[in-house]
């Protein structure tokens, strides 16, 4: 067993990166996120396991940073929260065109605009539906607890080189800043350069001669090399959905209706639940880990066992657009939800529950 | 009587005193006839094959005409987004520190758009090297206006000359960047006459040569023409380069060995 800490979810993140053998982080300041990177600076990495740390001048430079040293096959994580993350739409764009590997944190606070530094759930459609332009899809993890910021982390970067891709980790304000104990997985070397380079026989690492040159791009000028760029980039996408698809189910065998919620609304949804269950409602929970490869098959499995569906989400209704795909109308599927930074209480779910739909 | 004509092949190792590096890729290059793009690629990569450097360099190219640098660079390249260059460059040289790195890109990719990644960059004092190919216009999306247009200059967004009143200044970045203290080496060449060329490879050899003791930015600025966006010959366009681009961008050398080269204040005699 690891080590047992007590921490904050923006640190967990970063400590993981140190332990997975992380090479590199870019990151620039934004609430409510910064600790990620000030714990980084903190702890040194270079002198813990080579790791570089770099401040940039913008979230523009940071996330162009990660596309230049994940073209060269180095493993590298940035962190930003909304405002930021919308600035990096563009490099994420290109990352996902020329297949680089590299994990993305996503501390969600509430838009649009400026905001609010209070969390939110309101990237959702921005992280799962592309966000940048071009017909791209990146693996969308949300953790719901500080373990699994530290636990996403470490999958993240298996995910990324797995399918080299980027990778992003939803999160928000609260589950990044709050303090929970914590299991630390031992760390793991960081690879060396003839392993990264056998590993990644298709980063640019510096042409030997008896190779040809290699170059990173998301450019093909020729529509029928860009088709073909896109074909394969959707078959990477359908693999995903085979095969990594991650969700949690509670309370699921005998319920009549489920709340269907992820990160933090799912720790809400699961006070909720015991309320409801103290009242005599069966009411489950089904908790999406992935938002992309969304788990279709067992939520449209679970459609055809329960009555309805609450999906609760701190936004105005971004998810349940997923969930009615999956499900189909055969049932009453409705969406609570608070915006804006605040944060919804178990008992206004309940309320919900019952006015929206059990006598809905 | 008259001896029979014998073809006779001279192509033989002895007689050959120069030929293309295979450094280039060999393709026809996508710029214009009269352009300075090529001889500055091919210097680049001559020198990378003097120096045996090919198997630890990487290059970042940039958006712009030279966006298709890496089909003729026979060496590892990234694509960068308009005007992120030296932001990829920094994580690369960051991460491989002895890796030979550089980017190469035009006015409007590292003067524009890049302000902030070229002048943060610089003042971090990165190891790599910039080459920075100043033509005054943006060549591939047809010659429009660019930060280093010049005053009255026409482009297709300023078809009535430059109007500094409304469209503001040509901006010298290559003397900005100089008063930075991360930047070690800062030059201004130029590659229209044999000469300067020459100048231009001796530059870009210091400026690699440099990166090995890790002391900051070498900037090479080569200031060349655009015959086709500027709308005219090659020869026409080398002419108006001298007489126009040289008086507003000076060529020579503006920071050596982390300092300032001094100005020679030319005295004109009545």
């Amino acid at each position: 067993m690891g080590e047992l800490r007590l921490m904050k979810g923006n640190e967990a993140v970063a400590e993981a990166a140190i332990r997975a053998g992380c090479d590199g982080y870019f990151g620039y300041p934004i609430t409510p996120q910064s600790e990620v990177m000030e714990y980084l600076m903190a702890e040194k990495p270079h002198d813990r396991t080579g790791m570089v740390v770099l401040q940039a001048e913008s979230e523009t430079a940071s996330i162009n940073m990660l596309y230049g040293a994940a073209g060269t096959g180095k493993m590298v994580m940035t962190s930003s929260s909304s405002p930021g993350i919308s600035l990096m739409q563009e490099g994420i764009s290109y990352m996902a065109g020329a297949e680089l590997p590299a994990v993305i944190v996503n501390v969600v606070r509430g838009g649009p605009g400026l905001g609010t530094i209070q969390p939110s759930q309101a990237d959702y459609f921005q992280a799962v539906k592309g966000g940048g332009h071009g017909d791209y899809k990146m693996i969308v993890l949300a953790p719901a607890s500080v373990q699994e910021m530290c636990d996403h982390t470490k999958l993240g970067f298996d995910l990324a080189f797995k399918y080299r891709t980027p990778v992003m980790i939803l999160s928000d304000g609260a589950i990044g800043q709050m303090m929970e104990k914590v299991v630390l997985f031992d760390p793991i070397p960081r690879r060396t350069d003839e392993d990264l380079i056998k590993q990644n026989p298709w980063a640019a690492t510096g042409k030997p001669k008896d190779r040809e040159h290699i170059i990173i791009t998301s450019l093909d000028l020729d529509p029928a090399g860009q088709e073909r760029v896109n074909l394969k980039l959707q078959a990477k996408y359908r693999k995903m959905e085979e095969n990594e698809v991650l969700y949690e189910t509670l309370n699921c065998e005998d319920a009549e209706y489920v709340f269907v919620a992820f990160g933090l609304s799912a720790r809400i949804c699961q006070k909720s639940m015991d309320l409801a269950r103290a009242k005599g409602i069966k009411i489950g929970l089904f908790r999406p880990i992935t938002l992309f490869p969304f788990p279709v098959k067992p939520m449209n499995e679970l459609g055809k066992k329960v009555k309805g569906m609450l999906v609760v989400e701190m936004n105005a209704g971004q998810m349940i657009e997923d969930v009615k795909l999956s499900v189909g109308c055969s049932i009453k599927i409705e969406h609570f939800g608070r915006f804006g930074g605040i944060i919804p209480t178990p008992d206004e779910v309940v309320k919900a529950l019952e006015t929206q739909i059990i006598g809905g | 009587m008259e001896e029979p004509f014998v073809k006779t092949e001279i192509r033989k190792d002895e007689n050959i005193v120069y030929k293309r590096t295979n450094l280039l890729v060999d393709r026809p290059l996508s710029y214009c006839p009269g352009c300075g793009h090529g001889v500055v690629h091919r210097m680049l990569m001559e020198t990378l094959q003097e120096m045996d450097i090919q198997d630890k360099t990487i290059g970042v190219s940039p958006v712009g005409c030279s966006v298709l640098a890496y089909d003729f660079m026979n060496i590892d390249m990234l694509g960068a987004a308009h005007g992120r260059a030296p932001a990829l460059a920094t994580a690369i040289k960051r991460l491989w520190p002895h890796k030979f790195v550089f980017t190469y890109q035009g006015d409007g990719d590292l003067a524009a758009i890049g302000t902030a990644e070229t002048i943060h960059a610089c003042n971090r004092g990165e190891n790599f090297t910039i080459i920075f190919i100043n033509n005054g216009i943006y060549g591939m999306t047809g010659g429009q206006m660019a930060p280093t247009t010049l005053p009255g200059m026409r482009s297709s967004t300023s078809p009535y000359g430059r109007d500094v009143q409304t469209m503001g200044h040509p901006l010298k970045i290559t003397e900005l960047i100089a008063n930075l203290p991360g930047v070690y080496y800062v030059t201004r060449q130029a590659v229209h006459t044999p000469n300067h060329v020459r100048k231009t490879k001796k530059a870009i050899r210091k400026a690699l040569e440099q990166q090995k003791e890790n002391k900051g930015i070498a900037f090479i600025e080569v200031v060349s023409n655009c015959n086709s966006g500027w709308k005219m010959t090659p020869v026409q366009s080398n002419k108006w380069m001298e007489e126009n681009m040289f008086p507003f961008y000076p060529l020579g050398d503006i920071k050596v060995d982390g300092k300032l080269v001094e100005k020679k204040e030319t005295v004109v005699k009545e």
